[in-house]
């Protein structure tokens, strides 16, 4: 099978799997223990905080662990929010779903949210963070790249935009958080150069594990809470350490290479090149400003989840963003904000690269597609 | 029902499709192919919008007051199609009267089940045949009346 679903999940790296075995059976113990097995724990994740700190440029006590990225999605937005109990905060329409129903949420307990229009390309303007911060806004949440389109938002312009307004009121607010799940494996994440006060990313998306998520958090921000318990992580998020996963994330960190996302960007504009030779396809997002890994677009007449499915049989993994395909129902809200015409929004097909993906496999995949596309074409009722 | 559908989630609901539904889906029958033409048919329907997803449409040919024929197209996702394909081979042979009566209980029934959200795809197409039975009678008429 051709796996083009890296945007989903990664597998686990065979070196990161290594490294995390001895802490399920042999080093269990609990790190918050006395005794040599919970020393030993205890000291693994410290190892581990320290290569995360590295890979972020920041202070291992700046980091807390937790279930992945929507629990750091949330208890970045939730936490800074019920630490102040009232405001104004700012985030886009492109966000992930971790971000945007946590500010759904925190709009029923009384906040105003302002959800910034991206541009047809799928970029959030630092000119737009500018015109929608006011003297009130307590948060800024904005994703490094986002997970349908794969498009890269210039962070680093938007918190310098925030820094600049903040020193202006001689204020500690608005604080600035960035989803950075899928910007992880690609982007180079130093806090200091993006000037962010809160980052989020997961095992998940770089060859690490499921369920460990990390977020940035710097020194002096206060949050509140989502988890009450014994006090670990600073307080911040009790339960016992998820230990083999946060050793997982510190070796995934060390595994992550610019020359591989390099090599996926090339592999991708390949991908895109064929698939726009297709009648009717069109790239969804900024051709330039995009992950190394993403190809996203719509093909008209073609439904995704259809296609999805009849490259599935083919032994191509890929997603889409029809409604079709998701519980809810509802057509992709991040097509939607970039003015995807409504009756092509369910034609849509990700295809997300990732470092097994060869140029075979590339072409593999175009020509794959292209046969869906007769296919679905010969059924189909419209044009 | 549990060895039919290998995914449930947590409230216990399908979530893949059956069986049945997938070989409908990768071999539908009664597509309209192009060595057929819209002329040689009696009527047509069709109902649904690309916006919302599923657009059908059904060609019926009518002898001695039965579906003597039906073809279809859709656009939409693997339950349309599916339902589309199951609802051609059960309304051929049956009285306009009879044919008319199917419902998309009818046709999930058919098809072995469907994922409790998908079910809205399958209530097209028995609309996309009422339809074309509705615009044969309307013209069965016009003719009459000529």
């Amino acid at each position: 099978m051709l796996y083009f679903d890296h945007a989903a999940a990664t597998p686990t790296d065979k070196r990161v799997l290594k490294a995390m075995q001895p802490y399920f059976d042999k080093i269990f113990g609990n790190p918050s223990g006395l005794h040599e097995l919970s020393r030993q724990a205890a000291r693994a994740i410290a190892r581990a905080r320290r290569a995360v700190a590295d890979f972020l440029s920041c202070q291992p006590e700046e980091l807390i662990f937790t279930s992945g990225g929507t629990e750091s999605d949330n208890l970045a937005i939730l936490g800074v929010a019920r630490k102040f109990k009232r405001g104004h905060i700012i985030t886009s329409k492109i966000e992930h779903p971790a971000v945007l129903n946590a500010c759904r949420q925190l709009e029923k307990e009384g906040f105003k949210v302002t959800y910034l229009l991206p541009s047809r390309a799928g970029i959030i303007s630092a000119e737009a963070v500018r015109g929608a911060l006011r003297a009130e806004t307590i948060l800024v949440s904005i994703m490094m790249a986002n997970n349908e389109i794969g498009t890269i938002q210039p962070i680093a312009e938007i918190g310098q935009i925030i820094a600049k307004f903040r020193r202006a009121k001689r204020g500690a607010t608005p604080l600035f958080h960035s989803d950075a799940c899928q910007a992880a494996g690609f982007c180079s994440l130093d806090v200091n150069k993006l000037s962010v006060d809160l980052l989020t990313f997961s095992g998940a998306k770089i060859y690490g594990p499921k369920g460990i998520g990390v977020l940035y958090r710097k020194t002096g921000v206060e949050l509140e809470p989502l988890v009450y318990g014994g006090g670990q992580e600073g307080n911040l998020r009790s339960g016992t350490e998820n230990v083999p996963g946060i050793v997982g994330v510190g070796a995934a960190v060390k595994y992550i290479s610019s020359r591989e996302g390099e090599r996926e960007s090339k592999l991708r504009d390949l991908l895109i090149e064929k698939l726009l030779c297709i009648p009717g396809c069109r790239l969804n997002g900024d051709p330039h400003k995009r992950l190394p890994n993403n190809v996203n677009v719509t093909i008209a007449g073609v439904e995704g989840e259809s296609a999805v499915l009849c490259l599935d049989r083919l032994g191509i993994a890929c997603s889409t963003g029809s409604a079709c395909s998701s519980k809810s129902l509802k057509p992709s809200h991040v097509l939607e904000a970039i003015g995807i015409d409504k009756d092509v929004a369910h034609c849509s097909l990700r295809l997300t690269l990732g470092r097994t993906i060869s140029r075979a496999d590339i072409l593999r995949a175009a020509g794959a597609i292209k046969e869906v596309v007769g296919k679905l074409r010969q059924i189909t009722s419209i044009k | 029902m549990s060895k039919k559908f290998d995914v449930l989630d947590v409230g216990g609901e399908q979530w893949l499709y059956s069986d049945k539904v997938k070989r409908h889906f990768f071999h539908p029958k009664g597509v309209l192919t192009e060595n057929l033409k819209e002329e040689d048919f009696d009527a047509v329907g069709e109902v649904g919008s690309p916006a919302c997803g599923d657009v059908m449409k059904i060609w019926i040919k009518v002898a001695d007051n039965k579906i003597a024929d039906l073809k279809w197209k859709t656009f939409g996702c693997a339950s349309a199609i599916a339902s589309t394909s199951i609802l051609s081979e059960m309304a051929v042979g049956k009285t306009l009267a009879r044919a008319y009566k199917i419902t998309a209980q009818d046709i999930v029934r058919s098809l072995g089940g469907l994922p409790r959200r998908k079910i809205h795809c399958s209530i097209l197409g028995d609309q996309a045949l009422r339809k074309a039975i509705d615009n044969y009678r309307k013209s069965e008429k016009s003719k009459g009346t000529k």
